[in-house]
């Protein structure tokens, strides 16, 4: 554990120590300023739209961490050949993806932290209240879902050639799950054999991370989850996350790494 | 003497990147021992093999066939890594972190406790003449400092084996200099060292025995002193003549 805790906090410190964060988080902040100065028909309900506005905007931030920042990780320490000396440690192949996979995760945890604590910061500037269990349900499901993305991003790593590809791939699959996903079995329904199983049978197997995107909750004070769904989203993110982590690990362990 | 590293009838073949070829034979029934406190110079042309038995060494990559023993365990286990430093040759270290981060960061992956691992780091910066600049990240550092960090975080674990692979590559004369010292130092404290390198000079000042590869198998093997004395001329020229080089009329 020693081996995995020390390749996440290199993780973390390079993320912390880049700029590409901040300036997200940056964009974030003014656009949501910007948009929250304006005061439109003197509509009242207008803070909703904010909050509309402001949790888009740390969705589309927190994929693009989560992408970027493992998309990478691997390529940079072959580039740099930074591999060589850390493999010849004694570190196993899957303690190494283990290790950036958590900091990945943690790098994007933290990230998330900033950005919530803004948006709740802002909302109960506006709203005077601050419904913590909401935000820390709707934070916890958000970064469980970035945990998926992680890791088929890391596998992604291993099969394609280049970071960008591996982004650009990620990028798409993601945002088309969360736009999609839960519709393409109704769209297998209108469908003939053999598509509509077909269809079917991609939607059983891709990870529908959009089951984790809970912006409702805290845009519209919706009542909290109940704690046992939580804990079923929970053991389901970390089953696909493993899949994928799993996968990766038998693509990468007995890969040349020159 | 008992041999800190060994390889028996290794074989190391890569597959052809070229439609109809089989498969290139990188190293091939080679067979070596190093003995414990020796400085061992491992030398080839390019393309010799020089890498790919490293590569071996290190777990990189599974031989073909054959077996290699570091400490007497196989290379494949991790463990046998945990007495081992390597430096490869160019390696762009991550310029985010500090040298101490960067030590720090190698130390944990030993599990070497905290109060410990200071005090190596102080010990080590001080041998490699990177006191002065353990605070600055590595990416302000210059390139002959950017191989000396490559040699502290080598050296992090203490290791009774050092596996260089061009440990003076790219550096100027100083600083070649100074990575021979370090040399003599480690092999004054017992440590043995394997190391690659293309300066013959160097090899011939440093090194107790030599080891020549050409075309992925052993041309000879033996005390420097001895193949210096069977010659009757010096390394550079007894390479050479081993690997079958002619100069242009």
């Amino acid at each position: 554990m020693n081996t995995v805790w020390s390749l996440a906090k290199v993780v973390v410190v390079e993320m912390v120590r880049r700029k590409d964060f901040y300036v997200l988080f940056i964009l974030t902040v003014l656009l949501t300023v910007t948009a929250g100065s304006v005061n439109l028909f003197n509509d009242r309900s207008i803070v909703r739209y904010l909050k509309e506005i402001c949790l888009l905007l740390i969705w589309v931030s927190g994929l693009i961490i989560a992408i970027t920042c493992t998309a990478r990780q691997i390529p940079a320490e072959r580039e740099s050949r930074t591999i060589f000396p850390l493999l010849a440690k004694p570190v196993t192949r899957g303690q190494f993806l283990l290790g950036k996979f958590l900091g990945c995760w943690l790098a994007t945890g933290l990230a998330l932290l900033l950005f919530y604590t803004f948006f709740g910061l802002m909302s109960a500037a506006r709203e005077h209240h601050w419904p913590v269990l909401n935000y820390l349900q709707a934070a916890w499901l958000h970064w469980l879902m970035l945990g998926i993305v992680i890791s088929f991003t890391l596998l992604g790593s291993i099969v394609f050639a280049t970071p960008s590809s591996n982004g650009t791939i990620c990028l798409v699959c993601s945002a088309s799950i969360l736009l999609l996903g839960r519709h393409l079995n109704k769209v297998a329904l209108g469908l003939a054999e053999p598509l509509q199983s077909i269809l079917y049978g991609v939607y059983f197997i891709l990870p529908h991370i959009e089951w984790f995107d809970v912006r409702e909750l805290i845009i519209h004070d919706a009542s909290l989850i109940p704690w046992d769904k939580v804990a079923l989203a929970t053991l389901y993110a970390a089953a696909y996350a493993g899949f994928f982590l799993w996968a990766a690990w038998l693509a990468f362990r007995r890969r040349p790494l020159n | 003497m008992e041999a800190t590293l060994s390889i028996e009838s290794l074989r190391v073949e890569y597959p052809s990147h070229n439609l109809g070829e089989g498969t290139k034979v990188a190293v091939n029934g080679l067979t070596l021992r190093v003995g414990q406190g020796e400085v061992f110079g491992f030398l080839g042309p390019n393309g010799a093999g020089k890498t790919s038995t490293m590569n071996v060494l290190l777990g990189f990559v599974p031989p073909t066939s054959g077996t290699a023993h570091i400490f007497g365990v196989d290379v494949r286990e991790p463990i046998a890594r945990q007495r081992i430093g390597y430096l490869p040759e160019l390696t762009y270290y991550y310029k985010f972190l500090t040298a101490e981060e960067l030590l720090r960061f190698y130390a944990g992956i030993f599990g070497i406790p905290t109060a410990e691992t200071e005090r190596r780091i102080d010990a080590v910066l001080k041998l490699v003449e990177l006191d002065h600049a353990r605070q600055r990240q590595i990416k302000t550092y210059s390139k002959g400092m950017q191989q000396r960090v490559g040699l502290a975080q080598a050296l992090i674990n203490n290791p009774d084996l050092l596996i260089l692979d061009e440990p003076t590559s790219g550096l100027d004369p100083i600083g070649r200099m100074k990575v021979r010292e370090i040399i003599q130092r480690l092999k004054d404290e017992g440590k043995t060292v394997f190391f690659s390198s293309h300066e013959l000079g160097e090899v011939e000042t440093s090194c107790d025995r030599v080891a020549i590869l050409h075309q992925g198998e052993l041309k000879t093997e033996g005390r420097v002193s001895d193949l210096l004395r069977e010659h009757g001329t010096n390394l550079e020229q007894i390479f050479l003549k081993l690997i079958g080089y002619s100069p242009q009329p």
